[in-house]
């Protein structure tokens, strides 16, 4: 069977979307093929708020400058060198481009949003965050004729040779086969798939919480990789950060981030410290509290704070535990109260001179003497009443990808393969092999759907 | 006030103040974002500076069925609809007609019977045209308390609600402020300048943008050509009807067009828009309203075409009528929200002053 179409895209977020209106506006008739029902469709790209963008002097809502080096460097510090530079500053270089083609898509921009002024030079915010940019670029798509089929779930793309032979679907309980002549794969990651994050990472895993999507499960990675697809990036690493313990298992979000550690002491159920809270401004250091936290017993940890460090933080989404005595506070959170008692007395004994306090910088405002230190914003936790929330591992993505050429073409041992690209999260890990940069992920899938998108329909032109 | 509303609302206002994605929309997320806690008066300010034009609904990836079941525009019509019946004096009238369209027909159908028995009754002391119908002086004794009576109602419930959401002294630069958001529809047009999204999901357009226009200016014409009218009554001795190019004539035949046109299209997107992003209890009373604003500009433009034949008492009467009922429920239907709003936009304009002094 031939398919009405030239171009299946697999997957329905953002880097599904710029490869099919692209491909779309060249002339192919494309279907995309998205997992998810329509409430839900988008996968991580309906939690993002903003992507980083090159630029020399303004552009759009970004001010001032931000060059390919500097870009770069900020890369290389995060990923601790980890970097695929030619594809990385081919994402870069291109990432300028992107913001007038997203506006000219119909994404509309706003000011760097109150409590994130740092991002201001160097990321565009999109007005109404992702879900926003997800439905102007399904307006779009449905404007260029493009055909999408909600709840398609694909399950197999079958390699013969060097080209992908057929798409295998399901929908609404029928199997489907098409046969289109070029395919893009844009399905994200496989974080969802607790059981093969459990066999990934472990048993702590099955305690990890999902921030986005629940329909990235890795199905047509898995897929390919079986059929000796070639791969890349730690398959046992996942990118996750710690967040509110209370959020939901899926699709918790942005809003179940705490920006309280720094002016907290963090315990694990024990009641017992167990890293430096303050060892630099958090967004630099949330990253790193993910894999803290999952290292813990049961994978949970507990932030307290007392009143006077309440307003030094964005608003959590649900209220902190609160309560007038540290004993009544450890009843509410499960914790041994004695054990809390002392481990709250060891670290106020620990705290100096407070007078250098300052919420926003690094201000040496250190314990002395206890292990693990706290060597910024160490107040003693005196002020009743105190308050408290949970922790829990927030899995963002997964760094095992389909591996790409500068064309987004995947290939296997033998050669590229003649009508496959990826773009987005499932090949992020040809760019990124650690660590990760605050709105990389949506230049990653804009810049390279897009490519995706100009590969697949000159080939099938 | 049932706390439920109130509190759903507030429940939904912590999740965006931890999100803050639609900031940009509209003057509602930079006001809530000044604040940590809310007050019940605070959730009635926000509440009163949402025009309803679900920018943050459709944009918003914790709608059901996410758990989070977000729904803030909802969520705000209702503590909205809840404040004015609150606020109002005498407030049981309120509760009666927000939400009720069947009612406000009501009271123009009593309307038109009065004045249809006034014609009858009271007649005309010789006068011409329309006092033909009805004596000039009749009118004044029917309408001068039926126009006086709106305006006290609603300076009782502008103060309520001035206590209510923490109001002080009012200065010029909130005044002009207020007054440059209102003229603009500023807010209507989104932050980014595309419209709302209330005809078809999150399609954006400006049509709500334009018909709201076309109201509220149309009104305020036909207002202006009533004070006119008044004006050249009492002042210049210069009594109705007016030629076509007397002031009352231009102001209000234009205004009258803008009425009727600018109801008529917010009929149809009313219709047309998703009721579940609205305050659905109030959607009759809201129709009810717009249709009886439409039956004032209609009538009133098709009197003084008919007004030599015999139809013109009728006709009369029922203009006369619908503006009667449309005085007296100014309080107590949507048109109060123009009052509400103007008040929350100053209040807003003095928080914004508080917190970029403090
Ligand atoms: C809470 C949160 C906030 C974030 N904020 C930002 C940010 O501000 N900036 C930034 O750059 N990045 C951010 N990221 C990362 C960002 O979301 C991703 O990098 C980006 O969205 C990836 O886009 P994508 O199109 O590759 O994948 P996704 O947007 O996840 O799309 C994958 C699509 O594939 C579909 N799919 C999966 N399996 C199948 C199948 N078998 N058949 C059919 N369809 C399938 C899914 O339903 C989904 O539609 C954030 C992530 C999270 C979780
Ligand atoms: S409406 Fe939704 S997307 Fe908008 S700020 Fe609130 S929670 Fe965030
Ligand atoms: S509905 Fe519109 S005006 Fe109301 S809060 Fe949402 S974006 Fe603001």
């Amino acid at each position: 069977m031939t398919s009405q179409y030239d171009i299946a895209v697999i997957g329905g977020g953002n880097a599904a979307l710029c490869a099919a209106m692209t491909a779309a506006e060249s002339g192919a008739r494309v279907l995309i093929l998205e997992t998810a029902p329509k409430p839900y469709r988008g996968g991580n790209s309906r939690h993002t708020r903003n992507f980083r963008c090159m630029h020399s002097g303004s552009l759009g809502p970004l001010v001032d400058d931000y060059s390919e080096e500097e870009y770069f460097n900020d890369l290389l510090k995060v990923t601790a060198g980890k970097t695929n530079e030619p594809l990385a500053r081919l994402a870069i270089r291109t990432s300028e481009e992107c913001l007038p083609w997203m506006e000219a898509h119909g994404v509309r921009f706003q000011p760097s949003l109150s409590g994130t002024l740092s991002l201001a030079r160097t990321n565009a915010f999109f007005m109404g965050g992702g879900k926003s940019l997800v439905n102007a670029y399904y307006r779009t798509a449905e404007g260029l004729g493009i055909d999408v089929i909600y709840e398609a779930h694909v399950t197999h793309l079958e390699l013969d040779g060097d080209r992908i032979a057929r798409v295998q679907y399901t929908h609404e309980g029928q199997d489907h086969r098409i046969e289109p002549k070029a395919v893009i794969v844009a399905s994200g990651g496989f974080q969802a798939d607790t059981d093969w994050l459990t066999r990934a990472w472990g048993e702590p895993a099955k305690n990890f919480l999902i921030r986005g999507t629940p329909y990235n499960r890795g199905v047509v990675l898995a897929d390919l990789l079986d059929q000796g697809v070639s791969q890349v990036g730690d398959p046992t690493q996942c990118h996750a950060v710690a967040i509110d313990g209370r959020a939901p298992k899926f699709d918790g979000g942005i809003v179940t981030r705490l920006d309280c550690v720094p002016f907290s002491i963090v315990v694990n159920k024990h009641a017992e410290r167990f890293y430096d809270e303050g060892e630099d401004v958090w967004p630099k250091r949330y990253a790193i509290w993910g894999r803290l936290v999952a290292n813990q017993p049961d994978q949970v940890g507990y932030v307290i704070i007392d009143a006077k460090s309440l307003e030094l933080f964005m608003p959590s989404v649900f209220p902190p535990l609160k309560a007038d005595t540290l004993e009544d506070l450890a009843g509410q959170m499960g914790l041994p109260a004695d054990r809390l008692r002392t481990t709250v007395e060891e670290f106020n004994a620990a705290c100096g001179d407070t007078s250098a306090f300052h919420p926003t910088e690094l201000d040496n405002v250190a314990t002395h003497g206890i292990e693990p230190p706290k060597t910024n914003w160490a107040r003693p936790i005196t002020e009743p009443p105190f308050y408290g929330y949970s922790l829990r591992t927030g899995v963002t993505f997964t760094y095992l990808g389909l591996k790409v050429d500068e064309n987004a073409r995947c290939s296997t041992a033998n050669g590229p393969i003649r009508n496959l690209w990826a773009a987005g999260e499932t090949m992020a890990g040809s760019i990124l092999g650690q660590g990760y940069l605050a709105g990389f992920g949506m230049t990653i899938g804009t810049v390279f759907g897009r490519i995706a998108g100009r590969e697949a329909s000159n080939y099938a032109a | 006030m049932p706390l439920d509303l109130i509190q759903e609302a507030r429940r939904q206002a912590e999740v965006c103040n931890a999100c803050r994605y639609c900031e940009g929309y509209c003057s509602v997320f930079p006001a809530l974002h000044r604040e940590r806690f809310f007050s019940d008066g605070d959730i009635t300010q926000l509440a009163n500076l949402c025009h309803n034009c679900r920018g943050c609904y459709y944009a918003c990836q914790y709608t059901a069925p996410h758990e989070f079941d977000l729904n803030l525009p909802r969520a705000l019509a209702e503590v909205r609809r809840e404040s004015w019946e609150d606020h109002a004096w005498p407030a049981p009238v309120a509760r009666l007609f927000h939400t009720n369209g069947t009612l406000i027909a009501a009271a123009c159908v009593l309307g038109f019977a009065l004045l249809f028995l006034a014609i009858r009754a009271i007649g005309s002391a010789g006068g011409e045209g329309f006092y033909a119908a009805l004596s000039h002086n009749a009118m004044v004794a029917i309408f001068a308390p039926a126009f006086l009576f709106p305006l006290a109602s609603l300076a009782v419930s502008l103060r309520r609600y001035w206590k209510t959401v923490g109001g002080e002294s009012i200065h010029l630069s909130h005044l002009t402020a207020a007054f440059q958001m209102v003229a603009k529809m500023k807010d209507l047009a989104a932050g980014h300048g595309d419209g709302c999204n209330f005809e078809e999901e999150d399609r954006f357009s400006h049509a709500r943008r334009y018909a709201h226009q076309l109201v509220m200016f149309g009104f305020l014409l036909c207002f202006a050509a009533t004070s006119a009218g008044t004006v050249l009554h009492y002042i210049f001795d210069l009594h109705a009807p007016y030629g076509i190019f007397s002031l009352p004539k231009l102001l209000g035949i234009p205004g009258g067009l803008m009425l009727v046109c600018g109801t008529a299209w917010m009929a149809k997107l009313k219709l047309a828009a998703d009721r579940h992003v609205g305050d659905q209890s109030a959607w009759g009373g809201e129709m009810g309203f717009i249709l009886l604003l439409f039956l004032v500009a209609t009538s009133g433009l098709v009197l003084p075409v008919l007004g030599g034949t015999d139809l013109m008492p009728i006709l009369l009467a029922l203009h006369l009528g619908a503006v009667l009922s449309f005085f007296l429920l100014t309080p107590f239907t949507k048109m109060a929200h123009g009052f509400y709003r103007l008040a929350a936009l100053i209040r807003d304009a003095q928080a914004k002053g508080q917190a970029e002094s403090t």
